[in-house]
């Protein structure tokens, strides 16, 4: 690497060269402000502030109604499920496509976007199709006592769908940058394939696979369409978080509803800082990785 | 007999890149395999580290079959091109990775990786990561790390590729030394010739998935057995020309001894530019020559000789000799050959021009 003080730092100069008259600056910044403001902070702070309409008493009450209780535990239990479920497969289709080369590997490629393709509406009806009364495994299903739509197992299974590309999808890339031969190296000095995945693989991707965790657990908590279909609002029963703020809204019980989805605006919130935060480590990971597989690349 | 390797053959997606390769490596050897990029020697190599598969052939490590034994099962070790060091692992841990996998007691890790950072001379750098290396550093702990589980044989991929000039100079130095101390068979793929001739006792030129030659540095350079070796080992001077009565052949002003030829037979004809004797004094030198063009390589002066019509040699003089005959461009000097190969054109070849 060549020593950063010998490159001419013109960045300030080369900025204002291409940058427009002040009076076209200062109207795109106060434009994007209006924008996100308008957009993203106001709906933000309306719903804390229509939360709290009837003070935090109400506020507390709301949250910790039994039914609200039932709402949460569901949307913690599909979300953690599908974390843990997309990441087993996300891991396992990233080594086999990145390590291997096999046979309908770009149909893979493709058919893993396919649950961000399709509206995720549709999704929760193909479920409702094949393991509904009426569908392909319904009447099988319901012989055997056991019950998909309308129960538990379906909100799961929509969950899963939806959230299922994030880890491959974030990890493909990563691997394919990282290579082959740190694993090679591994077993060649004795390592079982065991011991090359939990010494050199995962620390190498350990950041990356986080971020993806955090995303893919983001959009399983508010997943709403999907588990809408399969779920038959049986309050308590199959009510997950955004149902709920749903039922409650219908019912006109605004503040309640305001204040069930204002956990919904944290966990966002939340997952907004915990991805920044990996981000960095993560952008760190990629340039440590470019920087050791460049030629003749040295230490400052 | 460390390393024997018998009708070995690799074929990717209809290329054949190792084509039924015969060779034995003797035990305690420092041996380079030399060749063109493409020319198949990484492919060898990983092979018998057991990073490829063969598809043909067979390979014994120490007199013992290995060819479908698991590569961590060998016993190599094998320093990548590009180091593939553990980049979340520290110099220590790196070197230590090999008797970690095995479940070696602490104590006698910590001893075997402490020899190995002073036989590597990266002392008190145990605590750093890869990152924070020189890229002839980063090679040092990648040969350690290799080294580590005591392996029967150390393969090495173009070991000093992506190291700038001068590091790579000492750690050829150095690895030859390596060997001297540590008496680990050891084989190492390379493109560079100078790299081949100096560091290695032995050494096997490969092209198309063959191996063209073995020997000795000095055989390789001095008696290369075909016209590709004669080009690529060194730098040559090279004209084709017709066998013209019987243990004759001419090129312009220069007349070759061929022995073993037929008359009619078209052949090419090698000789290294230091084997051009150049003066401007005598004129007992066969050839009339003309100093078209000098250039400074360091120890020697490249001078350019038109010899008449549309023939020109290049002739390496050493630069006090250069300096001392006040050689300049436009002068006319004699020359004289020393030392030549040929070799038979086949028929059917690709017949590139003469310089």
């Amino acid at each position: 690497m060549k020593p950063e003080s010998n490159i001419p730092t013109g960045g300030d100069a080369h900025l204002r060269a291409l940058t427009e008259p002040p009076w076209v600056r200062r109207s795109l910044i106060v434009a994007a402000l209006l924008f996100i403001g308008f957009f993203l902070v106001l709906p933000l702070v309306m719903v804390f502030a229509s939360a709290l309409a009837k003070g935090f008493q109400f506020y507390f009450d709301a949250i910790r109604e039994p039914m609200a209780l039932a709402a949460i535990r569901l949307t913690l239990l599909a979300s953690f499920i599908s974390v843990v479920l997309n990441t087993l497969f996300g891991l396992a289709a990233a080594w086999s496509i990145t390590r291997f080369e096999f046979k309908g590997k770009s149909l893979l490629i493709t058919l893993i976007d396919l649950p961000f393709t399709v509206s995720p509406v549709i999704s929760g009806l193909i479920y409702v199709l094949m393991f509904g009364l009426q569908g392909w495994f319904g009447p099988w299903l319901s012989d055997h006592n056991l019950q998909i739509i309308f129960a538990v197992p379906g909100i799961i299974l929509a969950t899963v769908f939806v959230t299922f590309p994030f880890v491959a999808r974030e990890l493909i890339p990563l691997m394919q940058e990282q290579g082959t031969e740190e694993e090679e190296a591994g077993m060649v000095l004795g390592a079982t394939g065991w011991q090359i995945f939990l010494k050199i693989t995962l620390p190498n991707i350990k950041w990356g696979l986080l971020y993806c965790v955090i995303l893919c657990n983001a959009r399983a908590m508010g997943e709403f369409g999907a588990v809408s279909v399969v779920s038959g609002h049986i309050r308590g029963l199959t009510n997950t978080l955004p149902l709920h703020v749903e039922i409650l809204y219908n019912e006109y019980n605004y503040a309640a509803a305001f204040s069930v989805a204002s956990l919904l605006a944290l966990v966002a919130v939340g997952t907004l800082i915990l991805k920044k935060i990996v981000e960095y480590k993560y952008t760190d990971e990629l340039k440590a990785q470019k920087e050791m597989t460049a030629t003749g690349g040295e230490a400052p | 007999m460390s390393i024997e390797v018998r009708g070995l053959t690799k074929v990717f997606n209809g290329f054949t890149a190792v084509d039924g390769i015969n060779l034995k490596i003797e035990t305690g050897s420092l041996v380079a395999i030399l060749g063109p990029s493409g020319s198949g020697k990484s492919t060898l190599l990983r092979m018998i580290a057991g990073l490829e598969t063969p598809d043909k052939g067979e390979i014994l490590l120490t007199g013992r079959e290995a060819t479908h034994v698991a590569a961590k099962e060998r016993n190599v070790g094998f320093v990548f091109q590009h180091y593939a060091l553990f980049k979340h692992m520290t110099v220590f841990e790196n070197i230590a990775f090999g008797l970690r996998v095995r479940k070696d007691p602490e104590d006698e890790i910590r001893n075997r990786v402490f020899e190995l950072l002073n036989l590597v001379q990266l002392q008190g750098l145990e605590k750093r990561y890869p990152s924070q290396l020189s890229g002839g550093q980063r090679q040092r702990v990648a040969v350690a790390r290799a080294l580590a589980p005591r392996p029967t044989v150390l393969l090495l991929d173009e070991p000093f590729g992506a190291l700038d000039a001068k590091v790579r100079e000492e750690l050829r130095d150095w690895v030859a030394k390596l060997h001297e101390e540590s008496h680990v068979t050891t084989l190492f793929v390379t493109h560079d010739q100078h790299e081949a001739l100096e560091v290695a006792n032995r050494i096997l030129v490969m092209n198309h998935g063959r191996i063209e030659q073995e020997g000795t540095p000095l055989e390789i350079f001095d008696e290369p057995a075909t016209h590709f070796i004669a080009q690529f080992v060194g730098e040559s001077n090279y004209i084709e020309t017709t066998v013209s009565e019987p243990g004759l052949a001419v090129w312009g002003p220069i007349r070759f001894a061929v022995e073993g030829q037929a008359v009619g037979q078209r052949i090419r004809i090698y000789f290294r530019p230091n084997d051009v004797y150049v003066t401007g004094d005598f004129e007992t030198l066969q050839v009339r020559a003309q100093i078209v063009k000098t250039r400074f390589k360091g120890p020697v002066i490249e001078l350019r000789l038109h010899l008449g019509e549309e023939r020109y040699i290049f002739a390496h003089v050493p630069k006090g000799v250069s300096l001392a005959s006040g050689f300049k461009e436009g002068q006319d000097v004699w020359a004289g050959i020393t030392a030549y190969h040929t070799f038979p054109v086949d028929p059917g070849e690709y017949q590139g021009a003469g310089i």
